[in-house]
């Protein structure tokens, strides 16, 4: 084999001391870094394939083992770096594109954190989440406001279709077929028992998983996979999938290699083909294409459902959301470009979109300045990772935030970033049977739970020290919101004042 | 120094109501006194009245009080007033010189009856006309400053101690079936004229102890409605709110308190199935109405009044009855200084509304 | 009462329950001082073959064949149902491991025969496979009649 340029990325470090060689470490890696030689009674690591997942660390009984970067180097480039030369030459090996997962590691500003959050002093009380009643209840859908009455003066209270949530939270698209059946369920018990949704993405929907439909948002994709009326009519809405913060512009790809039998069924496709998305809905080159697949939607399941447009948070989102606030649809989620993905070409991942936190101000305000925010409902994921991003989210405007990442992170996921090999150790985002079966679903869900739950106990801790007892009355209240670090241009497109105004 | 209404500016308060169920007309002398002993409640920074039923001769006619900061403002405003309504009076508000209010502005009233033409033209009720020209001259027009305009009734506000501020305007020598009353103590800033409660927008007028916490994501709800809110203060949210859902929705004082102060969802939960889908519809639809942080609140507006307090009741209000009096105050003691008698007197729990509605055909 | 259970179909073969298993009957404190260099007799094996694995542990039978077949009266069943060996009187016959329908005794270097007592007798306190498993393939519970 010709000499292939690269640098293991990592380091196995084991203590000879407290390794017992019960090779635990072996049998857990899918990518056999770790291997026994009974002759020597040594274990011996192949550090070339480790991606850094840390599964063999986390379950070494005798904290053996560390995952290091590998001080290793080339010469130090400031222009040049590591990583940058480490990409030309596997691209001279292979004359592939890079791919890659998980959302966008380069350093960007991540507006969350030069955002702080206010609290009552003096002139207004602060409320104890523990001592008075705190809501974290939200509808997401149309909220139209002609008020009409019956002969008897009475309101007529029918509404357009809305999502209810208990709290302002769903688990964004991840498709059966990115991530494994077990992590689907996982999220899909999760939702049911915390009252929120999850969403298919564009795998459709597993047969299994029809009874959780009241927590089920169901994607409609470019490629359409599983896509026909009972999977429709299976969710709380029908989500469009226009586009994904990892990859703007681009569709999805499955390789063959995991479209086994029931995936095939799941997505209906032909059992070892690669299920790949087109870049656009072939039928929608222009808003009004989207207004006539938004109502065809609407018409296949009887107007029952609230209809989502996801799009990806690009430069003109402002423009192209005050579009689909007049194409019919209920809500609109907007994917920044820090959201996560199963596979992607790095390239595009790492220097495609904006960042939520612009996008979402900047839709807000336009949809205010036109009148027209109580069209839609508002949805934001690429990077929601706490609870203060959530509640800095809703002041900013969002009705509710996606996460999906965070989800994955509670499943066990180590973001080594790299989904598109298959081999994932931790049974998300995997196929192999013997490595599905490493997320037991009843322990996802638990973890599940237990993140929103804390996430929802701090929500309410964060709302009640602003004095505000209900989610509604955060939803847009950027006076709650101060800046640090950021130049009057992001204050204004942000629409905060700096801190200490 | 930044001027108010170009920043945030929360304050606490004292505020007071009374009112006729019969319409019978009486002066504000016992409301200005009831403010004496809720003294420490302001800080001499604002105080202001509204009176309903006032202006019976020109009841037909919307009544404009304006400050004015100089008079090529007033010329400027004038002039754009001439071209939308009939101007039947233009004066001078009376008021009385006392060493207490000082700095005054230009103050002046308008008794104006907008032109049909006009409104042929703009395609409006004369409601929603004369709303948006108000809109307008406090928007655009710097230096003057709308701050009533209903008819048969007004707003009267000043810097200075509420009580000084009622001898100032001599509201002892006004007549009206209601009257509103409030006691500024804002947390920073100098006080402005404008920036004196009651706040109002046509005959509804808001008088407004607390600090909603809410109020950007009210401001910013309202705000997609063609309001503009250009004093940052809650009370201005709050009679903006209460023109919209009251005169646009066309809803009743009570459902506005369904809104404003929605019951909590556990609370709804255990309503009749018709109270459930109508207050469901509402936190759905309103849920940026919601009001959060302590407020008491006095809406009036053209026949009646609404007293009401946030769902957690974070402020103290009381209301009184005596014949055909309702009286409302922070302090019990205010009741006692307008009717030291009353036959029933009650502390309204948060979120619930004491309505009280004039005698039709007495107003 | 309250048994071990296996689920096959959530054992990842990690054999992670027999070094616990060892560790929690070493009596000693720190898995390397118990464990390094030591060739380990857990009470718990992992049977596996091509993709199936799954652990095995004494079942506590209602009538084990193993306390009828002891010969110094070693094997008990204590009140609970736990199915104990005292050490003391176990003269290492081995008739009880011919007996084990589930080959789920074994012997060590002392002779006399080890079977799982559940940690009811070392510091664990519960069974230390149970615990230690990192997919919940193996629980502690009441069996669903």
């Amino acid at each position: 084999m010709a000499i292939n340029f690269l640098l293991p990325e990592f380091e196995v470090e084991r203590s000879d001391y407290r390794c017992i060689r019960c090779r635990v470490c072996e049998r857990q890696c899918a990518n056999q870094v770790h291997r026994y030689d009974p002759d020597a009674d040594v274990m011996l690591s192949d550090e070339t394939k480790c991606v850094d997942c840390q599964r063999c660390v986390c379950l070494c009984p005798t904290h053996a083992l560390k995952i290091k970067k590998n001080e290793a180097a080339f010469r130090t480039n400031a222009n040049w770096k590591q990583n940058t030369i480490l990409e030309i030459y596997k691209q001279a090996n292979t004359g592939g594109v890079l791919l890659s997962s998980m959302g966008n590691p380069e350093p960007f500003p991540v507006y969350w954190d030069k955002i702080l959050i206010n609290a009552s002093q003096v002139t207004n009380p602060s409320i104890d989440p523990l001592r008075e009643p705190m809501e974290t209840r939200v509808f997401l859908g149309k909220k139209p406001h002609e008020i009409e009455r019956d002969e008897n003066g009475a309101i007529k209270t029918e509404l357009p279709p809305q999502i209810e949530l208990e709290l302002p939270v769903m688990f964004s698209a991840m498709s059966y077929g990115s991530i494994s059946y077990n992590a689907h369920k996982s999220l899909a018990t999760a939702a049911e028992a915390l009252g929120i949704c999850y969403n298919t993405g564009e795998g459709g929907l597993h047969e299994d998983f029809y009874r959780y439909g009241k927590n089920t948002i169901v994607q409609v994709a470019s490629g359409r996979f599983g896509v026909y009326k009972d999977y429709l009519e299976a969710g709380a809405a029908i989500e469009i999938k226009m586009g994904q913060g990892a990859k703007p512009g681009i569709g999805g790809h499955l390789p063959g290699a995991k479209v086994g039998e029931d995936i095939s069924k799941t997505r209906m496709i032909p059992e070892g083909s690669d299920a790949i998305s087109p870049a656009p809905h072939h039928d929608i080159y222009s808003i009004e294409d989207l207004r006539q697949l938004v109502f065809s939607l609407k018409e296949a399941t009887e107007y029952q459902k609230p209809v989502i447009v996801k799009v990806a948070a690009v430069h003109n989102i402002a423009a192209i959301a005050s579009g689909i606030a007049r194409s019919g649809a209920d809500i609109i989620a907007i994917d920044g470009f820090r959201g996560g993905t199963g596979a992607a070409p790095t390239r595009i991942r790492d220097n495609v979109g904006i960042p939520i936190e612009l996008a979402l101000a900047a839709v807000d305000k336009r949809l205010r300045d036109e009148g027209i925010r109580q069209n839609v409902s508002l949805v934001v994921g690429g990077s929601v990772r706490s609870a203060s991003d959530i509640v800095k989210a809703i002041a900013l405007g969002a009705d509710a935030c996606y996460i999906a990442t965070s989800a994955l992170l509670a499943l066990g996921c180590h973001l080594c970033r790299t989904c598109q090999s298959g081999k994932c150790n931790w049974g998300i985002a995997t196929q192999d049977p013997e490595l599905v079966k490493r997320l037991n679903p009843e322990t996802g869900k638990e973890r599940l739970v237990n993140l929103l739950t804390a996430w929802k106990h701090e929500i309410k801790e964060m709302m009640g020290l602003m004095g505000i007892n209900s989610i509604e009355a955060l939803r847009g209240n950027r006076l709650m919101l101060r800046g640090v670090g950021l130049n009057e241009k992001e204050l204004e497109i942000l629409g905060i004042s700096h801190a200490g105004e | 120094m930044r001027r108010e209404g170009e920043f945030r500016n929360p304050s606490g308060c004292a505020i007071a109501a009374e009112i006729s169920r019969e319409g019978r007309r009486f002066s504000a002398e016992k409301i200005i006194e009831s403010m004496i002993p809720m003294h420490d409640r302001s800080n001499g920074l604002g105080g202001g009245f509204a009176g309903y039923g006032i202006y019976p001769k020109y009841k037909d006619f919307y009544a404009f009080h304006l400050f004015y900061d100089h008079r090529h403002i007033k010329k400027e405003v004038e002039e754009y007033l001439k071209e939308r309504y009939e101007i039947v009076l233009s004066e001078e508000i009376p008021t009385r010189k006392i060493p207490e209010i000082t700095d005054e502005p230009i103050i002046w009233r308008y008794f104006l009856a907008p032109l049909k033409s006009v409104l042929r033209s703009a395609q409006l009720d004369e409601k929603e006309f004369t709303a948006r020209v108000v809109m307008h001259i406090n928007t655009h027009m710097k230096g003057a400053y709308v701050f009533s305009s209903g008819k048969n009734m007004g707003a009267f506000k000043a810097v200075g101690f509420p009580e000084d501020v009622g001898r100032f305007y001599m509201l002892d020598e006004y007549l009206g079936y209601a009257w509103t009353s409030h006691g500024r103590y804002p947390t920073n800033t100098p006080g402005w004229w404008g920036g004196s409660h009651p706040f109002g927008l046509l005959d509804f007028t808001v008088v407004h102890n607390g600090e909603i916490s809410s109020y950007d994501a009210n401001r910013r709800f309202i705000e997609m409605f063609g309001y503009k809110c250009t004093l940052q203060t809650d009370t201005e949210v709050m009679a903006y709110i209460a023109d919209f859902l009251l005169r646009r929705e066309g809803l009743s004082p009570k459902e506005m308190a369904e809104i404003i102060a929605a019951p909590f969802w556990s609370t709804i939960e255990k309503k009749s199935e018709e109270d459930k889908a109508r207050l469901t519809y509402f936190r759905t639809i309103y849920s940026s109405l919601l009001m959060t942080g302590p407020f008491s609140i006095v809406v009036g507006f053209n026949g009646g009044l609404m007293a009401l307090n946030d769902r957690l009741k974070l402020r103290s209000m009381v209301a009184a009855e005596k014949d055909d009096m309702v009286y409302i105050a922070s302090e019990e003691t205010a009741i006692r200084i307008m009717s030291p008698e009353v036959d029933r007197i009650w502390s309204p729990a948060g979120g619930e509304p004491a309505i009280v509605n004039v005698k039709e055909g007495a107003y | 009462m309250k048994r071990v259970y296996v689920h096959e179909e959530w054992c990842l073969g990690c054999h992670l329950c027999e070094y616990n298993c060892a560790f929690a009957n070493s009596g000693l404190s720190d898995m390397v001082k118990a464990l390094k260099n030591q060739k380990i007799t857990p009470r718990i094996h992992v049977e596996e073959g091509g993709k199936i694995h799954y652990a095995v542990s004494c079942r506590h039978c209602e009538d084990p064949m193993c306390i009828k077949g002891c010969i110094s009266g070693a094997m008990t069943k204590d009140k609970d149902g736990t199915v104990t060996i005292n050490h003391d009187k176990c003269v290492g016959c081995l008739s009880c491991m011919l007996l084990c329908p589930y080959g789920c005794i074994t012997t060590d270097e002392n002779e006399t025969v080890l079977k799982c007592e559940l940690c009811l007798k070392n510091s664990c306190g519960a069974p230390a496979c149970v615990q230690g498993c990192p997919n919940r393939a193996i629980v502690y519970e009441e069996a669903e009649v």
